[in-house]
């Protein structure tokens, strides 16, 4: 599957990270943290980073921006030496996104973005447009969250201004050390669904160091799966991953069930969506109705001034003389959702479907269950190919 | 009593306004002292029971004692007096500067690392704003403290109201002995309080409201 070439909306924007024989050997221990890695990220993709604890994911992730240095090797980032420059002016060209966002508690959420572009030496203007334009990206209303300090925002919203404050200076690598390892299944969800939709315009090389093999898979264009002493046991992209482990460690590590993790590899715009009757809130009744008989349709999805779904009622259930804002705002899913996750939605919704967005939560179709098993049956049938001949 | 104060008061205004200067000079030159020895330790941690064993020993010594040995170097005077205010006054500032300044989260000092912050602009940026509200705590006791010290200062002719209970004390048992001793402590206490009142709109101006408690 190459889903960097039929998905991919915007330019690449990121750089090539290239790691040649590096090392990382503490004194008084025997054995290498990092051996020997030699490692090739291409620009504009995500690399997962996936293994067992003290596997030094986490180590190599900082050797790429010298918050650990290297005993040996070279780490080349867009074609060059990551030591020609000095550690500080490098960092503030690489974004930097750890668990729970690790904002700065004393410091506005503007102000936590501001931080790099800050040490570059913008002007004001400058960075205050950067500002709500990054926080209109994460999905948080500028004129609502700028002013607020992070002790007052969800664990989720946390995490999305970290996001933000990594991706602020515009820096074509971003290192994320496990980003959604501290909020709830369903956040996590939802923010890897956004990350992906951001990803899909910006196309940034992002290495990412997770423990979750489902998250590697869901958003890896690649997945570099680490023994012990940061020994690579494969790295390569997530079908191939599942579909042919390369050692007995890789096969474990991934786990049983590969044919329900085949779900996370499809996304949702690959099954296709389907066009719904849209409502604007505000609008009549009436007509709504009209329009969506006259297309077949028994539902109606409604959206606000910004074209984000907040509202998937029955025809039944519009009453009253307008359309008005629903008690509860649909779970919609990203068009780069996978199977999986939309699965997960349709199964709770009663709609036998799922609203699908696209980036910055706008409205983009909806996807049905029928697909959704289709596009199953067809990747069995696919993989069984594989596997026998 | 009342007598007393009245008759004396333009020289108890005067006295009460050097007082209160002698312990706000103190107090910016200890916390500037504190925290900088607070920042060197912070970074090299194996001078922290160094630093908290004297700020508890420098506690002991008594104020009469440290003038004492002040006189010979500093000579009597002013001088010698802000020495030794400044001395006790480091004492509270360091031990809480040590462990506001360690109470800032690694992760969150490795994360102002990654994003290309230079040590120095960690500091000012991160580490202080966030020790802020505990040094200031320590500042407020060392306020206190200071206005209580800074009387016996006046054993060396420094400034203040301990001139009165000086006076008080030497010619004790004679007329306006005791007026001399009480009116010159009730306005220190008086002064302290609203020194500390002071400290408490500073903390309300410069705590940023992201880490305020309540």
């Amino acid at each position: 599957m190459s889903e960097t070439t039929a998905t991919s909306s915007g330019s690449v924007t990121g750089a090539e990270i290239r790691l040649e024989n590096v090392t990382k050997q503490y004194a008084g221990q025997k054995v290498a943290a990092v051996g020997d890695l030699t490692l090739t990220i291409p620009a504009g993709e995500i690399a997962m980073f996936v293994g067992p604890s003290g596997c030094g994911k986490t180590t190599s992730l900082k050797m790429i921006n010298r918050l650990i240095e290297p005993t040996s090797g070279t780490i080349m980032i867009g074609g060059e030496d990551s030591r020609k420059r000095s550690a500080d002016e490098l960092r503030r060209t690489i974004g930097y996104v750890i668990q729970g966002g690790s904002l700065f508690p004393h410091m506005t959420v503007a102000k936590n973005i501001a931080l790099v572009p800050k040490l570059l030496g913008w002007d004001d203007d400058r960075i205050k447009k950067r500002t709500d334009e990054l926080l209109d990206l994460v999905s948080l209303d500028p004129s609502r969250y700028r002013d607020r300090y992070p002790r007052e925002l969800s664990g989720g919203q946390q995490q999305r201004v970290g996001v933000a404050r990594g991706l602020a200076a515009d820096p074509p690598v971003v290192l994320m050390d496990e980003p959604f390892g501290a909020v709830d299944p369903i956040t996590r969800q939802r923010l890897q669904d956004e990350l992906l939709a951001i990803q899909r315009e910006l196309r940034k090389t992002i290495v990412c160091v997770t423990h979750d093999i489902d998250e590697a898979i869901k958003m890896g264009d690649r997945i570099l799966i680490l023994q012990e002493g940061a020994q690579v046991a494969q790295y390569d992209t997530p079908e191939v991953v599942l579909g042919s482990p390369a050692n007995e460690f890789v096969e474990d590590f991934v786990g049983s069930g590969s044919a329900l993790k085949q779900l996370s590899l499809a996304r949702v715009d690959e099954v296709g969506t389907f066009p719904q009757t849209t409502a604007k809130i505000g609008e009549s009744s009436a007509e709504v109705i009209q329009r969506a008989q006259a297309a077949g349709h028994r539902s109606v999805v409604v959206l606000d001034e910004r074209n984000r779904p907040v509202g998937w009622p029955w025809l039944r259930q519009l009453k009253g003389e307008k359309i008005v804002q629903s008690e509860h705002a649909p779970d919609a899913i990203d068009r780069r959702a996978t199977l999986n996750d939309a699965l997960d939605v349709m199964l709770v919704n009663g709609h036998g479907g799922a609203v699908v967005t696209d980036a910055g939560g706008a409205y983009f179709g909806v996807v049905d269950f029928t697909s959704v098993t289709d596009q199953m049956r067809a990747m069995q049938e696919k993989a069984h190919e594989v596997s026998n001949g | 009593m009342w007598d007393f104060i009245v008759e004396r008061r333009s020289q108890l205004l005067i006295n009460g306004f050097n007082h209160v200067y002698l312990v706000f000079l103190a107090v910016v030159f200890a916390t500037i002292i504190a925290v900088a020895i607070a920042i060197l330790v912070t970074r090299l941690p194996k001078l922290e029971p160094v630093a908290n064993a004297v700020s508890a020993i420098g506690l002991t010594i008594p104020s009469f004692a440290l003038i004492g040995l002040l006189i010979p170097v500093s000579k009597i005077g002013d001088g010698t007096a802000i020495i030794a205010v400044t001395f006790y006054a480091v004492l509270p500032i360091l031990r809480n500067a040590v462990v506001g300044l360690q109470g800032v989260s690694p992760t969150l000092l490795e994360s102002a690392k990654g994003m290309g912050m230079s040590e120095f602009t960690s500091l000012y940026k991160v580490r202080i704003p966030m020790a802020w509200p505990v040094i200031l705590a320590g500042i407020r006791v060392s306020t206190q403290m200071s206005m209580g010290i800074a009387a016996i200062a006046a054993y060396v002719l420094g400034p203040g109201l301990g001139t009165f209970i000086f006076t008080g004390l030497t010619g004790y048992g004679g007329a306006n002995a005791f007026n001399n001793v009480f009116v010159a402590t009730v306005a220190i206490i008086v002064l302290a309080l609203i020194l500390d009142l002071l400290l408490i709109i500073l903390g309300r101006l410069t705590i940023s409201k992201g880490i305020r408690v309540a």
